[in-house]
Order: C-alpha cells, then sequence, then structure tokens
C-alpha cells in the first residue's frame, strides 16, 4: 500500500481545516471504493481524513413526509432499518443488494453518492426518488448534484452530511447485477411522490445516471406497465463495454423500467 | 506511528501501526494470526473476511489504524480449545471445502450471516456468500456446510 497520512477528523471544522492544509487531502468515509483503488494507485493523496468520528454523521431519521439519512450510515444499517422498510421499502431493496454483505457492512451512503461511479446504485435511488443532499454548507437537489462520470457539484472540501429522501406514494427498484462485480450493469428505479413521476436509470449511461423523460412522461398519464411498453429507449448515450453493448442496455433501460413499475404497484399499501 | 488498541479473539492488545497498514497486515504479520488468509487483496474474494464489533468485514479493505477500540474476532477465535464451532465442524462434515484457502473467510462470512439467520433457505445462504469466491468452486458442499452449521449455531444458543 503506498504512503499517506491519516488522520480521523473530530468535526466537520476540523476535517476542513486538516484537508486545507494538506498537499493533497481526500475524505475517507467506508473507504470500499478508496481503498482498492489505492492499492491500483489510481488515486495518491498525500492525506486520508477520517470522517467516522464525526458525531451525528451517521443515523437514521424517520419524519413524516421524508426519512432523512446520515452520511456515514453503513449500507446494511440502511438495509435493516425498519424505518426505511415501511416507508421506503425500495431503498431498502436496493441498500441490500450493494455490493456483497461484507461491502455494505463499511460502505457509506455519502461515500457511494459522493463517488457518483456510473454503475453505482445509490445514485439512482438520489435522482429517482427525488432526494435531496445536505451538505456542511447548503442543500442540494438530486437533479442539480451529478455530474458526469465520477463527478458532483460538490465544491473542494464540501461535506455530504446527510441526505433527505421524500416519501413516495410508491417506488419500485431492479437491478441487473453484473454477474462478478454486482455492480450495476443496469438499474431502474422508478417512484411516484410529492416530485410526480421519477424515472433514473444507473450503470447504462455514458454521464452517469440519468432521468428518462419520455418514460416519465408515459407513467404521468397512468402508472402502469402497459403504459410504458412501446417506449423505445435510444442507444446514442448508451456505455458499452464487453460485459454488455450499448443497444443491449437500452433495451435493459426498457425492460427493468416496466418491471420497477409492476413491483412499485405490488408494493402500494407500503 | 499511531498506536492503537483493541481486543481479538477476546484478548487485549496493543500495537504500533503504520497509517498504510491494512487490517490484514496487522493480523497476519504483526499478530502472526495467519488464518486470515489474502486472496485477491482487491476486496473482491473475501478470503480475509474477519469479524470487527461483530460485523464481516474485509480487512484487506480496512486500515489498522480504524480498528482503534474494536473486538476483533479471527478464524482462530472460533473454536474452543479442541471443540470445532458448530460452523468449522458442519464444514468438516459436508466437505465444505476443496484446496481450503477460501475456507476461513468462508467460515467467517457464514458464522456472521447465521447469526442473524437460524434458519436459512439455500438461496439466502447463496446470496450471503456473494462477497466470498472459491476459486475451487467448490460452492455445493459449502452451502450445505452452511445451511447445518446455521442450524447447530441456532440449537447451540437455545
Amino acid at each position: 500500500m503506498q504512503d499517506f497520512k491519516y488522520s480521523r477528523a473530530k468535526s466537520l471544522a476540523d476535517a476542513q481545516s486538516t484537508l486545507k492544509g494538506a498537499a493533497e487531502g481526500k475524505y475517507l468515509a467506508g473507504g470500499q471504493t478508496l481503498l482498492p483503488v489505492l492499492k491500483q494507485r489510481l488515486a495518491s493523496p498525500s492525506d486520508l481524513i477520517d470522517l467516522a468520528g464525526i458525531a451525528d454523521l451517521a443515523g437514521i431519521k424517520a419524519g413524516a413526509q421524508s426519512i432523512t439519512i446520515g452520511a456515514m450510515t453503513r449500507h446494511a444499517d440502511v438495509a435493516a432499518s425498519a424505518d426505511v422498510r415501511r416507508l421506503i421499502p425500495a431503498l431498502a431493496e436496493l441498500a441490500g443488494g450493494i455490493g456483497d454483505p461484507h461491502v455494505r457492512n463499511r460502505g457509506t451512503l455519502g461515500g457511494s453518492v459522493a463517488n457518483n461511479d456510473p454503475a453505482a446504485d445509490y445514485p439512482a435511488a438520489v435522482l429517482g426518488l427525488g432526494a435531496t443532499v445536505k451538505t456542511d454548507r447548503r442543500s442540494i437537489a438530486a437533479d442539480n448534484f451529478f455530474d458526469g462520470l465520477f463527478t458532483t457539484k460538490l465544491a473542494e472540501g464540501e461535506i455530504i452530511t446527510a441526505i433527505e429522501f421524500p416519501r413516495p406514494n410508491r417506488a419500485g427498484y431492479v437491478k441487473f447485477p453484473h454477474p462478478a462485480s454486482r455492480y450495476c450493469l443496469v438499474a431502474v428505479m422508478v417512484s411516484e411522490g410529492p416530485q410526480g413521476v421519477r424515472v433514473a436509470v444507473t450503470g447504462a449511461g455514458q454521464q452517469g445516471v440519468f432521468r428518462v423523460s419520455a418514460i416519465e412522461a408515459a407513467l404521468a398519464k397512468s402508472f402502469t406497465v402497459k403504459a410504458i411498453e412501446g417506449i423505445k429507449i435510444a442507444d446514442g448515450d448508451m456505455m458499452s463495454d464487453m460485459h454488455a453493448g450499448a443497444e443491449y442496455r437500452a433495451h435493459l433501460v426498457g425492460v427493468l423500467a416496466r418491471r420497477a413499475v409492476a413491483k412499485a404497484l405490488a408494493g402500494t399499501s407500503n | 506511528m499511531p498506536r492503537i488498541a483493541f481486543t481479538v479473539n477476546g484478548k487485549a492488545g496493543t500495537a504500533e501501526v503504520p497509517d498504510n497498514q491494512l487490517l490484514s497486515s496487522l493480523l497476519r504479520d504483526t499478530l502472526r494470526l495467519t488464518g486470515t488468509h489474502i486472496g485477491c487483496d482487491t476486496s473482491q474474494c473475501g478470503a480475509c473476511t474477519v469479524h470487527v464489533d461483530g460485523r464481516s468485514v474485509k480487512s484487506c479493505t480496512m486500515l489498522a489504524v480504524q480498528a482503534d477500540g474494536a473486538e476483533i474476532t479471527t478464524i482462530e477465535g472460533l473454536a474452543n480449545g479442541d471443540t470445532l464451532h458448530p460452523m468449522q465442524a458442519a464444514f468438516r462434515t459436508h466437505h465444505g471445502l476443496q484446496c481450503g484457502f477460501c475456507t476461513p473467510g468462508m467460515v467467517m462470512a457464514a458464522v456472521a450471516f447465521a447469526e442473524k439467520n437460524p434458519s436459512p433457505t439455500e438461496d439466502e445462504v447463496r446470496r450471503s456468500l456473494e462477497g466470498n469466491l472459491c476459486r475451487c468452486t467448490g460452492y455445493q458442499n459449502i452451502v450445505d456446510a452452511v445451511i447445518t452449521g446455521a442450524k447447530a449455531m441456532a440449537s447451540a444458543r437455545s
């Protein structure tokens, strides 16, 4: 493992000032992406600033209209949360399907969302449920947060503190996992809630997570599987690699969106 | 160098750890607990799985310094003297191994899973082992072992 200086921040202010003083500092959340990236020498920060010791960054608070999840909350805790399972079961299911059990015991919501891997699960939840990203300095709506591959609108040194998910009337998430990595080859979150119908796709887009307006418009008229049966998804902006071509990914978007709608309808009582 | 304190397999310990030392290296190189195996070192194979504060983690994907204050259990901490842990016994009964390299991680993953799932289905067991690879592809006996071991753990508790 390459060399770096480790420090454990006691507060948000402490984390920020350590980052400012570092030649090239990086925040460390759950480390399930960052540590493998360091081993591969794809990044070489001078300093790692661990956020795990900061009080109040982990935890789940259920309100009347939304659930707020602390940035350092581990995937396993979101998946197991009685509140999340009751109020947004699609989100609990999504969290319970990330990586594998050991990764879910360490990986965090904030870490995943800040990293914005184009094949990660959580960006689909944030965008597809119309969540709000809370940071140490502002609130950012999901539609204004993601900014292309591994890029977000977070400023230098800005720290995600929590994410607020509005409670949908219904939602469904369906993932076609890559058989080896468990990342999303394609995955779709469909929801109908306070912000209308939202359909977000991860794993497929060349620019990362995106919404599908044609499917959203059809579902807004009629929230049924039938309403989106004829919709063709263009493959021009889809990723293409040895695992799945652009055309296949575009096809999967339609298939998984229909399955997600069916799931959302089946779970309406939630 | 940071000095950390921890408990490993019930024994309190301290160590000076370089900032960039991985937990897997602390266990194997410093504490000589070589039952924890390093298979891929890329967070995929799960051979290095140990329990940190009761949760299964990949010890190659956690810094040793992050284990400050933690309670760690490795494969060496499961048996009680000469008496195998029920999950270890089930792996032996079902011959849940071929070359045996992945076995420590498999057993640690299975124990963490079975503590929450006393009577799992085959499908649940297979999903619980998504983070553990057996390059011999000896999965069938491993799955049988975990089902038996989970039941044995549940009856040992009751």
